[in-house]
């Protein structure tokens, strides 16, 4: 048991460390690709040479970092069935169909495309390039689509039957896999992210050009573009943020409970807009808080659009306790009784295999129909203790609300350097306006990661919310094996990532004047 | 056959066209592994940079390989990779290497050097196909390992896919997957020196060198095959019967190959062709399109030994710890639900055959040549 807990934390360590390292390039990749797209469209429909070079400066940038986004991203999908081949042939059925699809629709259309981008200047009109400038982009996109869509249905399994002969998830409806509201909210969510990140790093370099007074007029034309595209995305992910949160308050109440470090819930939950949690052993039900501001019955807007309505907290989950709009306390499932339930479905099953080999149909339909019953608890099962159910309650919490905190600031930001480009457009080249826009990069890339250990630590211990806990997903290999190839992965990407910032702070420094604002023809 | 067994071999036959894509495009590997053959650093630049503008969709057709196999067979994805934990990683990680090798390499600021990254990708062009080649290899001797699923009731052990502890370190011992891994990357060599006859213009001593190590490198690759086949033939295979258990049969790839004669049929052609494709290219003077002949026989070689490997309830991954434990399309695959909903995207593939077609002939209209990686903005 050791051994296997072994392997799962060291399986967690690596898929955890492979995920955050892609997830510093894709949405980078995501944001570039829209803007180096209406850069080149800008070019095209006015002919003026200087926004050739304005894309060719933001293209090279996005190439660098693509690489290492496709180096990064080739290992997540086979992780899943290196350090998860359990999961794999549990849901295997559903979650592979997406992955394929991702490859086949989107995957290619990139290969293609971007080769085109980069060396199809001299090789294709001018509207075919901006075509594949922005196919490269749409694949961009659909790439994080079907990703995304898999990654939900982990949070949110629709559309699936259980096949007890088979021991493993089926899946039965396509479109619910596909079209969840989990998946679509949490797409457009992601997408509208990567445009904020792609449209900070773009304010951020030109900051530091306008600051160094290089290349001024083409970094005072990216900040125009990028700023739009940056308030346009925040303001989108505000709005899928809110959608997240009800989708999670609906189908993961246990990981809004750890965003807001919530023990007792109440009906109109204040939402904590800062706070320090006290230390674990000196938490109680009703003050887990060393301290807080609140927004008053904020969390319960947040949760259900509804100021009034009931958040359960993390010992409410466990002891399944509910408090009705009349202020009675109604007791359901306890995590124990769930506990129970997956057990017996366990034990239904183990029946159930029994009696197909032994051919005794009569016992294997009670079996199937014990199975169908509770199925819905089968990942209880698994669990050693309630309190196994319950995430990194800390690490869900802070992450949260610097998720949050840092999105108000980029908001600042996008509004500021607007009304600067629009109205006031000497004052760009401010110091401190500069020097706003590049420590905006360091900001804006804290609220991305912040945004998935939300996500993935916040839904542990569940691979698949309540079907499956990271335990029983695990391959049989050796802690020692997933150690070694730890470490291999942590040198081998920080050391790529090191060199992709040198080489990227090389070319931003070094672009001419003759590069990027008199480009050739 | 019921709908379920012709979607099975449907899918099958699209995982066998993913396969010969993918060793067809390893050309870009065995173009890397030639870099440094008395290449002058022009020479060199020519060959990186051509190699660089197609490196993408052998990555990208990886990625498919392994993304159809999850969503057609994933008890193959389960087994194979969990369990052959070692040789996946090791396959990976000579690609990963890859990805972002042509994008640095001459970037100023790499800190690592140029000659670095160029190391990265001679290793990505011997580990990359010699592992690749290995891991097919399994497909006909066998993997050590055991499939039992009502391990999941066990709850501190639960893992279905059992591997023997060296988990693939012996799948890279095996000599005849090995000779497998060797034959591939003598293939990808070839191929790679066809590549350069057909994208790379000017000096005509780098093409006649390049139709040297053609013939060089096709006569090393056609002994291996054969021996390779030779001992394929002679290979004792699991066959599962009726009742659904598998029993072992001596040349059972021999019987496939002559039990399935359209199969020796495309095997003959596609052997032709590659012969046609290496002779021609390396006696010509002139002749530039031998890749794309010896392409298609390829192609139509790995289709054939993947339909050997599959058909006929072959066990395509035989166990050789536990008979029963083997996978065949019947016993790994997704359900009758996901396979067809699957075959439905798949009618996309023409379409994306089409726009790679069309790209890769405008970007492919001239030979590439110094002049023009002068003028170019994007070099590698």
């Amino acid at each position: 048991m050791n051994e296997l807990l072994g392997v799962v934390d060291w399986s967690r360590a690596q898929f955890a460390l492979t995920a955050m390292y892609h997830w510093l390039f894709v949405p980078l990749t995501i944001g570039l690709s829209l803007i180096v797209a209406i850069m080149e469209s800008l070019y095209v429909r006015t002919g003026d040479i200087r926004w050739k070079g304005i894309t060719k400066f933001w293209m090279t940038l996005f190439g660098i970092n693509f690489a290492c986004g496709v180096a990064t991203g080739i290992i997540l999908e086979f992780e899943f069935g290196t350090n998860w081949s359990n999961y794999s042939w549990f849901v295997g059925d559903i979650f592979g169909a997406p992955l394929a699809i991702e490859g086949l629709l989107a995957f290619f259309m990139e290969a293609t495309f971007v080769a085109v981008m980069f060396f199809g200047w001299n090789k294709v009109s001018k509207k075919f390039h901006l075509a594949s400038t922005w196919l490269t982009a749409l694949g961009v996109t659909l790439s994080a689509l079907w990703i995304l869509v898999a990654n939900a249905w982990m949070q949110y399994p629709a559309g699936c039957d259980f096949d007890p002969a088979q021991m493993r998830n089926v899946m039965t409806d396509f479109a619910a896999v596909a079209l969840s509201p989990v998946a679509i909210n949490k797409f457009f969510h992601t997408v509208f992210s990567g445009w904020v990140l792609g449209a900070v790093f773009v304010v951020g370099v030109s900051s530091w050009l306008l600051l160094k007074k290089r290349n001024t007029e083409a970094a005072r034309k990216s900040v125009t573009v990028a700023s739009w595209v940056g308030l346009i995305g925040i303001l989108a992910t505000l709005y899928t943020g809110h959608g997240s949160a009800v989708q999670v308050s609906r189908h993961q109440p246990m990981k809004l409970a750890a965003m807001e470090g919530l023990y007792r819930g109440s009906c109109g939950q204040d939402l904590v807009a800062v706070g320090i949690l006290k230390p674990a052993a000196q938490r109680t039900d009703k003050d887990p808080m060393l301290f807080s501001i609140d927004i008053p019955r904020g969390l319960s807007f947040l949760a259900n659009s509804d100021f009034d309505s009931y958040v359960p907290g993390i010992d409410d989950l466990i002891e399944g306790r509910t408090i009705t709009p009349q202020n009675d306390t109604v007791y359901g499932l306890s995590y124990s009784d769930k506990m129970a339930l997956g057990a017996s479905v366990r034990s239904a099953l183990a029946d159930y295999d029994a009696a197909r080999h032994s051919g005794d149909t009569a016992a294997m339909n009670a079996a199937a129909d014990s199975i169908q019953k509770n199925f819905r608890y089968f990942g209880y099962g698994y669990l050693s203790s309630p309190e196994a159910a319950v995430p990194n309650v800390d690490l869900t919490f802070y992450s949260f609300h610097i998720m949050v905190t840092a999105g108000g600031y980029l908001m600042l930001l996008f509004v500021v350097m607007l009304f600067v480009c629009t109205r006031k457009p000497a004052i760009l080249t401010n110091k401190w306006l500069c020097w706003f826009g590049i420590v905006s990069i360091a900001v804006v890339w804290i609220c991305s990661q912040a945004g998935w250990i939300v996500a993935e630590v916040g839904r542990q211990p569940w691979v698949i919310q309540d079907l499956m806990p990271t335990t029983s997903a695990i391959s049989g290999i050796r802690e020692g094996s997933v150690q070694t190839t730890f470490w291999i992965f942590a040198v081998l990407f920080t050391g790529l990532l090191i060199a992709e910032i040198s080489i990227m702070l090389r070319y931003i420094s070094g672009a001419s004047k003759t590069d990027i604002e008199q480009p050739k023809k | 056959m019921d709908t379920l067994a012709t979607l099975q071999a449907y899918w099958w036959l699209l995982i066998a066209v993913l396969g010969a894509a993918l060793v067809f495009l390893l050309f870009v590997q065995g173009g890397q592994s030639m870099l440094y053959c008395k290449s002058t650093d022009a020479e060199r630049q020519l060959m990186v940079n051509s190699l660089g503008r197609k490196w993408e969709f052998t990555y990208t057709t990886l990625v498919v390989f392994g993304g159809a196999f999850f969503a057609a067979f994933p008890l193959f994805y389960s087994t194979s990779f969990g369990g052959a934990y070692w040789l996946w990683m090791l396959i990976l990680l000579s690609f990963v290497i890859q990805a972002f090798s042509y994008e640095f390499r001459r970037r100023k600021g790499n800190i690592y050097g140029t000659r670095f990254y160029d190391f990265l990708l001679l290793c990505n062009g011997f580990f990359g196909c010699t592992l690749l080649g290995v891991a097919v290899g399994v497909f006909f001797f066998g993997g050590d390992f055991i499939v039992t699923k009502t391990n999941l009731l066990d709850v501190s052990a639960p893992v279905i896919s059992l591997w023997a502890p060296t988990h693939g370190l012996e799948a890279i011992a095996c000599w005849k997957n090995l000779l497998l891994g060797i034959t591939v990357f003598f293939l990808a060599r070839t191929m790679g020196a066809l590549y350069f006859i057909n994208n790379i213009g000017g000096d005509g001593g780098f093409t006649a060198r390049m139709r040297r190590k053609t013939l060089v490198n096709g006569l090393i690759f056609a002994v291996l095959f054969v021996a390779f086949t030779v001992v394929l033939l002679c290979t004792a295979g699991l066959r599962e019967n009726e009742a659904g258990v598998f029993v072992k049969e001596p040349n059972i790839y021999l019987h496939n190959l002559l039990g399935m004669w359209w199969c020796a049929v495309i095997f003959l052609l596609g052997v032709v062709a590659v012969l046609a494709g290496i002779f021609g290219s390396a006696f010509s003077k002139t002749w530039r399109g031998g890749i794309w002949v010896a392409g298609f026989g390829v192609a139509a070689v790995i289709v054939v030994l993947f339909c050997i490997a599959g058909y006929g309830h072959t066990a395509y991954m035989p166990s050789n710890l536990d008979p029963q434990s083997s996978l065949s399309i019947s016993n790994s695959s997704s359900s009758l639900f996901t396979l067809k909903v699957m075959s439905w995207v798949s009618v996309l593939v023409p379409f994306v055959l089409a726009y790679i077609w069309i790209v890769w002939r405008k970007m492919n209209s001239a030979p590439l040549t110094e002049e023009e990686l002068e003028k170019d903005s994007h070099v590698y």
